[in-house]
């Protein structure tokens, strides 16, 4: 740097001496405002003067034939905010610019290259608003299934979680702009309660290496982001509509921003969606329809001193459960898995009957931040969560139309954090949150509860390092400490509580003896370490090596200790064990990836071993007067996933471009080297894509999707069955056959008058119309899948 | 500067009172203990009493689940030995005897008819069952009804009560559709 400062030095000074006019030079230099680091790909432009430039690899660009007198530039970077400078030209000029390269509300660390990413070795993708917005009329778990290594489990076609890496429910963390989703992610039927429509970018980090947002993130963390605002006087704004012919509905979102250049800015957002039955290829998904509405206000004034927002957001959704998975015991489950078609087929209907699931989430949030000179930046933020779930069954009698499970629950998080970036080489970042949270199971359901009053209090502390060995080869490292407690009521049936052996491990927390029925007071510790290191190695701009190990301790979450009793929604007797204690993953993962305009590719290699995996798995009958209901219990062993992502691409030429995507996991329960249940299938995915910028940015793509059966799963359970009165062999495990699905979008965008434009799209969902079943469909048992599906979208930017 | 400290101070002090009121909701009501929760109308016991329309003793077949639906233990069963080519007069009770004087459910459903129906299957040695009773449309309840066994041999006797069916329907349980309120199927020896 100080060999460069001299050359300059030298020319400047002898500028002085050939002064002439206009034919001076500027010598310019674009560096980031924090660690200096030189940044590529900068646009230079001249005011009043077509006269546009690039900055070099060293961040360095020339502007030739100048007058003397004032210049004024604008300096844009597609990751910065761009900036206005006057620049006084005396003869040849050097001038040193820095821009704020830091995304204030993302709090994003990582700088060079083109895309920011969350981490620095571990295995990372995103997803553009572009590609979130062909998914507006679907949902968050459709959405990232786009992203190669991640599949999903659904309840039908509305309830759709995502598994990262054959890894679910708690063991993936959301962070919704900043804040952790507190949104009872335990159990299948609980999809995260998220409007795909109010977030703009969503990164997916595998497996638990972003220690800053929690330690326990043994699958991964999905981050859903907001776009920058620029900070200048303007308005602009965006509304979606979607039409969707299986399910006879669509949705309308629409956000509207305001930005002052002084820094304050207020976005409004708010969405719906409405959906009918869904039809698989030859009947009626009767009940399946859903109907949400969703809406988020942000405001806030960010400066690159100091700022601060405060956001909040509402979501509310009714999702009708298939009437056909609705059953009474398990005869009727046996019946179902034997017959091709649902035992409930009515006509086409809006209306959302029970069973049916409704869950309101509310969620507030309040951020500050300072940047001290020479030290970093420093976070503060708190926010307040509340959701709130019902589950409705078919009851008759006094109790219609009356929820049967009735959960409240209230978080509140206080979290700051420092990011000290004022190194050249190295980056610090120090962390600690405190969390409260109450879950209150209302009794007027009149059903016993299936998860407890309980309350939660965690805290947390970390730490986190980036250092800069080389040009090429960054090191990272990090460690974090988990406090949990829980505090619990709860009522256990006595024979059940005997039948566990509580009566002998856990006599002294029973707090009252109601006679069939006890009073306890569960109250359990957990204390959780978590630690990663990994590498990241450029060999050239366009090729790059990462290496990632991580330790991640995740405690028990309430369903896997509590569960207890007979979920109706799910006909099943759900056992969760007192005794289940924090599960401990090892993953080690590397990323070998080339990045060019021509082509590319990325393979993803990991291994996860996991010692005392939680899982629940069928395990046999229990008989009461009301039929025989298939028993899952929570269970601990220690598994193993080994697994890969792999994707390459080929630009054909300017027009076509082919991806290819395939991605498989094994799963392994290594105490009894057997299959564990619920690993997604292998997938390959194909697309073929024309595109013509001259025809209105036309696009065309084509994308073959093949599932692969997954020939690894748990041995089928024997269960008596009293309308054959004999021992049966119940198919609950075995897999589906693979299946071939075709999907086709295309779009065109039509640019209007002040800057305004128009994108049509048309996508068609199962081309062929194919019946298929998914492993990790619940159910799969009952139904074939969605059949094929029109979607017309319409986007108007403004 | 002076505006920014301002700022920070005041969100100083709104997260000190945020942290504090933490500790207060972590502090209160701990120790309230939550509702106890029953299962509405347990049903614990089903009981089948057969006289025989000509001479002979009276035989039952009692089913009793004392832990409910929610508990681990299977229904305890209790049947007698039937005679071969009988017709006998049933009549079937419901009781929830977690509570003292048991409680006789079969009122309920008696009271409800119209949304009340039991069906009966039968296989093997036990040849058929007839309803006796109806409700005030004229369509079966199955309270009382009549069982007619076979020549010797081993058989079942499935009861099945349904909440809400469709009435009239076919007389199986798929049409019926409803909810299951008790289904016990009895396995007997006919003599």
């Amino acid at each position: 740097m100080r060999y460069t400062l001299t050359i300059l030095c030298i020319l400047v000074s002898q500028s002085f001496l050939f002064a002439q006019d206009c034919s001076n030079i500027l010598l310019g230099e674009v560096i980031d405002f924090h660690d200096k680091t030189p940044l590529t790909d900068a646009i230079i432009q001249v005011r009043g003067n077509k006269k546009q430039v690039y900055t070099d690899e060293f961040g360095k660009f020339t502007l030739t034939n100048l007058c003397n007198g004032t210049l004024e530039l604008e300096i844009s970077h597609p990751e910065c905010t761009t900036r206005f400078i006057t620049v006084e030209i005396n003869g040849n000029t050097h001038k040193k610019i820095t821009l704020e390269h830091h995304l204030e509300q993302l709090n994003e660390v990582k700088v060079t290259g083109s895309t920011i990413t969350e981490t620095n070795s571990a295995q990372e993708k995103i997803l553009k608003t572009e590609q979130l917005e062909r998914f507006g009329s679907s949902n968050l778990g459709d959405a990232l299934k786009q992203i190669n290594g991640v599949s999903s489990l659904n309840t039908g076609s509305n309830i759709v979680k995502p598994i990262i890496q054959g890894l679910s429910g708690s063991r993936i963390l959301i962070i919704n702009n900043g804040t952790r989703m507190q949104d009872m992610e335990w159990g299948a039927e609980h999809a995260p309660n998220i409007d795909i429509n109010a977030t703009n970018k969503v990164t997916i980090v595998k497996g638990a290496a972003a220690l800053q947002y929690g330690g326990d993130a043994i699958g991964g963390v999905i981050l859903l982001g907001q776009n920058r605002i620029p900070k200048k006087d303007t308005i602009y704004g965006k509304t979606l509509l979607n039409g969707v012919s299986n399910g006879r509905g669509g949705n309308i979102s629409t956000e509207l921003t305001k930005a002052y250049e002084n820094g304050f800015y207020i976005k409004g957002q708010a969405s719906y969606k409405k959906l009918g039955d869904a039809e698989a290829p030859d009947y009626i998904l009767s009940n399946t329809g859903v109907s949400q509405f969703g809406a988020s206000i942000d405001f806030g004034k960010l400066g690159f001193e100091s700022g601060w927002n405060a956001f909040y957001s509402y979501f509310d959704t009714n999702i009708g459960i298939l009437s056909a998975s609705h059953i009474g015991n398990v005869d009727d489950l046996i019946t179902a898995i034997n017959s091709d078609e649902p035992s409930k087929i009515s006509s086409f209907t809006y209306n959302i009957k029970e069973p049916r699931q409704s869950v309101k989430h509310h969620l507030g949030k309040l951020k500050y931040y300072k940047r001290f000179e020479g030290i970093g930046k420093l976070n503060v933020q708190y926010d307040i969560q509340q959701n709130h779930r019902f589950e409705y069954d078919i009851r008759v009698g006094d109790d219609k139309g009356k929820a049967s499970l009735d959960l409240k629950l209230t978080t509140q998080t206080l979290a700051a954090d420092i990011n000290i970036d004022a190194f050249e080489k190295q980056k610090f970042s120090f962390g600690i949150v405190g969390r409260y949270q109450e879950n209150f199971p209302d009794p007027k359901t009149g059903v016993r509860r299936l998860i407890p009053d309980y309350e939660k209090v965690d805290f947390g502390v970390f730490a986190t390092t980036e250092y800069k060995l080389s040009d090429a080869t960054t090191l990272d490292a990090g460690i974090r400490y988990d406090y949990s407690k829980i505090d619990a009521q709860k009522f256990y049936i006595t024979s059940r509580w005997e039948e566990r052996g509580y009566d002998e491990d856990y006599s002294d927390i029973v707090v009252s003896d109601r006679g069939t029925q006890l009073l306890v007071n569960p109250k359990f510790n957990y204390h959780n370490f978590s630690a990663s290191a990994g590498l990241k190695h450029k060999f050239s701009n366009e090729n790059q090596f990462r290496f990632n190990y991580t330790l991640a301790q995740r405690a028990p979450n309430p369903a896997e200790l509590f569960s207890d009793g007979l979920h109706h929604s799910a006909a099943r007797i759900e056992l969760g064990d007192l005794r289940i204690k924090s599960e401990t993953s090892h993953r080690v993962s590397a990323s070998l990836g080339k990045n060019t305009y021509t082509w590319g590719y990325g393979i993803e290699p990991y291994l996860n071993l996991i010692n005392d995996f939680i899982f629940i798995e069928p395990t046999g009958v229990e008989f009461s007067l009301r039929g025989a209901f298939p028993v899952w219990e929570y269970r601990q062993t220690d598994a193993r996933m080994l697994g890969v992502d792999a994707s390459i691409y080929n630009n054909w030429t300017d027009n076509w471009r082919t991806d290819h995507k395939f991605s498989i996991v094994k799963g392994v329960d290594r105490s009894s080297n057997t299959a564990l249940i619920n690993i997604p299938s292998a997938r390959l995915q194909n697309g073929i894509a024309f595109t013509k910028q001259e025809w209105h940015n036309f696009t065309i793509g084509l994308q073959s999707e093949y599932v692969f059966r997954q020939n690894e799963y748990p041995d089928n359970i024997m269960v008596y069955s009293p309308q054959q009165d004999q021992e049966v062999e119940l198919n609950i495990n075995t897999a589906p056959d693979a299946y071939h699905l075709l999907k086709l979008d295309t779009e065109m965008k039509f640019n209007l008058k002040n800057s305004k434009a128009l994108t049509v799209g048309l996508g068609i969902n199962n081309l062929l119309d194919t019946e298929y079943r998914d492993y990790l469909n619940r159910q799969r048992y009952f139904t074939d899948d969605l059949g094929r599906s029109f979607i017309l979208r319409l986007k108007f930017n403004y | 500067m002076i505006k920014r400290n301002t700022i920070f101070k005041n969100i100083r002090k709104a997260s000190l009172i945020a942290f504090s009121s933490i500790a207060l909701i972590s502090c209160s009501d701990d120790d309230d203990a939550p509702e106890e929760q029953n299962e509405e109308e347990v049903i614990t016991t089903i009981i089948v009493k057969l006289t025989p329309e000509a001479e002979g003793t009276t035989l039952t077949l009692i089913s009793k689940d004392d832990d409910g639906s929610d508990g681990p233990n299977a229904p305890v069963v209790d049947v007698e030995q039937l005679a071969a080519n009988t017709t006998y007069n049933a009549t079937i009770t419901l009781l929830n005897e977690t509570e003292s004087p048991a409680e006789d459910i079969t009122l309920e459903v008696e009271e409800e008819d119209d949304e009340h129906q039991f069906f009966y299957t039968v296989s093997g040695a036990i040849s058929s069952t007839e309803y006796t009773d109806m409700d005030e449309d004229g369509n079966p309840v199955g309270i009382t009804f009549t069982l007619t066994t076979g020549d010797a041999g081993n058989g079942t006797l499935g009861v099945t009560l349904r909440h809400e069916p469709k009435k009239p329907n076919d007389g199986t349980l798929a049409d019926a559709a409803g909810a299951t309120d008790v289904e016990q199927t009895f396995s007997l020896t006919v003599e």
